[in-house]
């Protein structure tokens, strides 16, 4: 971070140590409000995925205490007793077939974007991007639809072949981004050595672009994870969800939320999912910024 | 010694795909279908439904028989839910961006400071972003609790809640029940979801003001709230637009927190253009009034699109 | 071994707004270096990568070893190329890239590692096989450059400004490396360059670009002695020729020229005299440069460091040159007059 120290700004204020300590206070102060802002949430649900029924669904006992030993047997339920593992396996077979389909469709695409289609390659670029913006809410009616005319309905294929349209536009843009610190020249030497165009971007443009290309397969395992309407709306037989929709249907049976266990469900994904997410967060935040903060 | 020419009469076939011309659009053409068939056609499909009569039980446009004019408009219009829906998406929206705004600028300030523990801070602060948003809002659901709230519980042990108390006399302040409550329920939360990413944006346009322009100002003897609205700031503009409109996008067209924190309720006092046209046209099974309620979302879609443009040719231009 | 010829070449961009390369016509002498030498933006790169196959002419014919190679792509044409970054892959270690050429031509593997180590031993690089780029110093990755463009043992090699992102000392050394190396080799060479030094010391022959079109082309004696036009005149030689407006001709010949008059006085039949008013004096050590005016003109002489000249600002000096170094201009369109006009007789007295 290129910024210089607080403690170094405020100093300029000139009124010394008192001022200093202030400055350092209200910023600990600020940080810590919003940490705490952000993760209650997260903490109440671990706080909770250990609790017995007994001590959970007690109004006289403090909810912030283990008034009985924390147990296992919420994991347990969740494990063994519903189809939690099924969802598990259906999101990480849609999110292999969208990884698959994003990265053999995006790479292609930008690179024709950046290096052969000229100009208006550029402007096609920010047109594909845009469509990043066309929300599921929108889509989802029509994609219905569309799935049903598919025979797709009610099977977790709808949403392996639906997926793709936001992971394909936004991760093109990415894409673009690598592509374009790419040295031309290399590929031109590949082609001057004697390799066809295709050759020369299979074994030079490819090889160098692998961060680029790891980056794709990330967001769209992310995204993939992240998608709830579009889920919500093609499927209905707990058989065919993925775990962002399926939690809701076999954890909440009819007005009884088995709520320990449904924390546990959502800490479970959640927590992975965000320190995947957020190592890899700098390279997401360049798409987003457009090209605006040029790095 | 020199490899020896290729035979002229496999020349074309074989250098065929070496020209650009050629080459460009191929290696495009899987992407651009893929986008025309699953979000262009849909796009248009979805008008077409709005002045149709499909359900989910038959979604087919077979003629114009199926086509019904404006009645769907009429129909959705007419109905006091959609009109609260809409007030409600706008409100939500233009009053949780508020706070997301300010909120985020004061939160990259510190993030941009160098303090101890920093990266942990970083990570709970991005939390809400990275986390399945169905999953996160289901965590708020679970605080919020009709009886087992812990706010609650916090509000009994101080006295505000209970007999003779302040919020009393119910042991329960019922978050999710009572319409002002929910839908300051609503908004917290979408404040709590896109606030990370408003930040993260604003920190990569705040490290990307260069080091000679912060030196300077420190040597000109410009203070930290000088250089804070003098330079910062205005140079941040660009990139405060770009949080701005994506963070207006993700809350004006989310569905999840309305539906799982309320499901619309108390008395669709938290409906939104999205949760309605789900109720309607998936629940409901009329798919025809629920294309009809989403292309609301149209009209402020093309000009959050339109601003993005302007902000990406300006870019281009420095 | 090959001949490179270009005919009536020419390259436009974004539709015929921008003209890069115009009609032009060069062909080399099979084994020959041949220097590309130009201000930057006179469109030498671009013909440059026209012959290499990457960029397509707007019209006009290449020919290698006399066969069009318009259609041909890059990898068809035999031909070896050294950018100006050196562009090794860098995911790839020295003895990667070396053989990189040779796997594309399908040689077997015995004889894709002699072909290496010979390349590898003629650049002295044996020893950095199996590094990686981004760990070498630029005179080795010019070297490596160097070596997988010889192992294709390609028609022609050519080479973009390869020398220009070398530190000033071990561009002399590289430059007399390269001269050696293609002697030895005997590989017709194109060599882009804006560097004059880099030309003259070089090139067997110069192709002087400037504006898209060639304004000359010869040896380097050809070219520094007889300039075509006044771009080429000042575009070599440092300081550039001196040019004196006569009526409409531009008189012109090099600082070094100039001489005094000597004991025995000066036949004015043989030589032209100046008056020259000094304003300034660069001490070189081994010579001087004096810098005057004449006749109105800003003026550069090159002279003996301990030639009597006066240093002081306005000092006044004559000066002589003889006849046959004088160069004569028209002044209009800047070309080269053949014959000794009539203005030069007549003396600075007019």
């Amino acid at each position: 971070m290129a910024t210089l120290p607080p403690t170094q700004r405020f100093a300029s204020e000139g009124s010394g140590r008192g001022k200093q300590f202030l400055a350092r206070t209200v910023l600990y102060a600020t940080a810590v409000i919003f940490s705490l802002f952000a993760f209650i949430p997260f903490a109440w649900m671990i706080m909770t995925m250990f609790k017995t029924n007994n001590d959970l669904y007690n109004p006289r006992n403090n909810p912030f205490l283990y008034n009985d030993p924390p147990t296992l047997s919420n994991l347990d339920l969740l494990w063994n007793d519903t189809s939690f593992r099924t969802f598990i396996f259906n999101t990480f077979l849609i999110a292999l077939v969208v990884m698959a389909v994003t990265v053999i469709i995006v790479v292609p695409a930008a690179y024709s974007l950046v290096r052969l289609a000229g100009r208006w390659g550029s402007n096609l670029g920010i047109l594909i991007f845009l469509v990043y913006l066309v929300p599921p809410t929108l889509l989802f009616i029509p994609l219905t639809g569309v799935v049903a005319d598919l025979g797709l309905q009610n099977s977790k294929w709808s949403m392996a072949l639906v997926y793709p349209t936001f992971t394909i536009p936004f991760c093109t843009w990415l894409m673009m981004g690598f592509m374009r610190s790419v040295p031309w020249e290399i590929e031109e030497q590949a082609m001057i050595d004697g390799y066809s165009r295709i050759g020369a971007i299979w074994r030079t443009v490819i090889p160098v672009s692998i961060p680029g290309i790891l980056t794709v397969v990330i967001f769209s395992f992310t995204l993939t994870l992240h998608e709830f309407v579009y889920s919500l709306a093609f499927v209905q037989s707990s058989g065919e969800k993925t775990v962002s929709v399926g939690v809701f249907t076999e954890l909440i049976r009819g007005d009884v939320f088995f709520w320990q266990s449904l924390m546990a469900a959502a800490a479970l994904v959640a927590i992975p999912v965000a320190l995947l997410y957020n190592y890899f967060l700098d390279r997401f935040i360049a798409g987003f910024t457009l090209g605006a903060v040029k790095g | 010694m020199s490899i020896p020419a290729p035979a002229p009469q496999h020349r074309r076939q074989r250098y065929f795909f070496d020209n650009e011309r050629v080459l460009g659009p191929l290696l495009l053409f899987p992407a651009v279908v893929y986008i025309i068939a699953l979000v262009g056609f849909p796009l248009i499909l979805a008008v077409l439904y709005a002045f149709s009569d499909v359900t989910v039980g038959d979604p087919r446009i077979r003629g114009t028989e199926n086509f019904v004019g404006f009645e769907n408009f009429r129909d959705v219009f007419n109905d006091g839910v959609f009109r609260k829906a809409l007030r409600n998406t706008i409100v939500f929206t233009l009053v949780s961006q508020v706070f997301v705004i300010v909120f985020a600028n004061v939160l990259a300030l510190v993030l941009s400071a160098d303090f101890h523990g920093k990266r942990l801070v970083r990570f709970l602060v991005l939390l809400p972003w990275t986390t399945p948003i169905a999953l996160g809002v289901l965590g708020w659901f679970w605080m919020l609790d009709s009886v087992y709230s812990p706010i609650d519980y916090i509000m009994r042990r101080m006295g505000l809640l209970g007999p003779d108390s302040m919020f009393g006399p119910g042991r329960n302040m019922y978050w999710l029940g009572k319409s002002d409550l929910a839908q300051a329920a609503v908004v917290v939360v979408h404040i709590w979801r896109t606030l990370p990413l408003a930040t993260v944006i604003l920190l990569a346009g705040l490290s990307s003001i260069p080091q000679d322009v912060k030196d300077a100002a420190n040597v000109d003897g410009a203070g930290f709230w000088r250089q804070l609205f003098y330079i910062r700031l205005p140079l941040l503009l660009p990139i405060m637009a770009v949080a701005t409109l994506f963070s207006l996008v993700f809350t004006f067209t989310d569905l999840t927190v309305s539906l799982v924190l309320t499901r619309g309720g108390p008395v669709n006092d938290t409906q939104v253009l999205s949760t309605w046209a789900y109720f309607k046209g998936i629940q409901g099974g009329n798919l025809a009034q629920g294309a009809a309620i989403a292309l609301f979302l149209l009209p402020v879609l093309i000009a959050i699109a339109i601003g993005m443009l302007r902000l990406a040719r300006r870019s281009e231009n420095d | 071994m090959a001949i490179v010829e270009t005919r009536k070449i020419t390259k436009e961009f974004d539709g015929g707004a921008v003209k890069v390369v115009k009609d032009i016509d060069i062909k080399t002498v099979d084994g020959e270096f041949l220097v590309l030498l130009g201000p930057s933006g006179c469109g030498k790169t671009t013909l440059l990568r026209m012959i290499g196959g990457l960029e397509h002419p707007t019209s006009g014919q290449i020919l290698i070893a006399d066969q069009v190679v318009n259609h041909l792509p890059p990898r068809a044409r035999q031909i070896a190329m050294v950018f100006q970054s050196y562009a090794l892959y860098p995911h790839m270690n020295v003895k990667g890239n070396i053989a990189f050429p040779l796997k594309a031509a399908n040689i077997d593997k015995e004889e894709q590692k002699r072909r290496v180590d010979w390349a590898a031993g003629i650049l002295g690089i044996d020893h950095l096989l199996d590094r990686k780029p981004r760990q070498l110093s630029g005179g080795q990755r010019q070297r490596v450059a160097l070596a997988r463009a010889l192992v294709r043992e390609p028609n022609v090699f050519l080479l973009d400004e390869p020398l220009s992102n070398l530190d000033a000392q071990r561009r002399a050394s590289a430059r007399d490396e390269l001269q050696r190396f293609q002697h030895e080799i005997g590989t017709t060479t194109i060599y882009v360059t804006h560097d004059q030094v880099e030309a003259m010391g070089m090139g067997h022959r110069i192709a002087v670009i400037e504006g898209g079109t060639v304004r000359q082309i010869g040896t380097p004696r050809d070219i520094y002695e007889d300039p075509a036009d006044t771009f080429v005149a000042t575009f070599l030689g440092s300081p550039p020729m001196n040019l004196i407006p006569r009526g409409d001709e531009l008189i012109g010949f090099r600082p070094e020229n100039f001489h005094l008059a000597p004991d025995g006085g000066v036949d004015s039949s043989t030589s032209l005299s100046f008056k020259l008013t000094s304003i300034r004096e660069e001490y070189l050590g081994s010579e001087k440069l004096v810098y005057g005016e004449l006749e109105g003109e800003r003026t550069v002489a090159r002279m003996a460091a301990n030639a009597d000249v006066p240093a002081a600002e306005g000092g006044e000096v004559t000066l002589f040159v003889d006849n046959a170094d004088l160069r004569v201009f028209d002044r209009e369109s800047g070309l080269r007059k053949e014959s000794a006009p009539a203005t030069i007789a007549t003396g600075s007295g007019s």
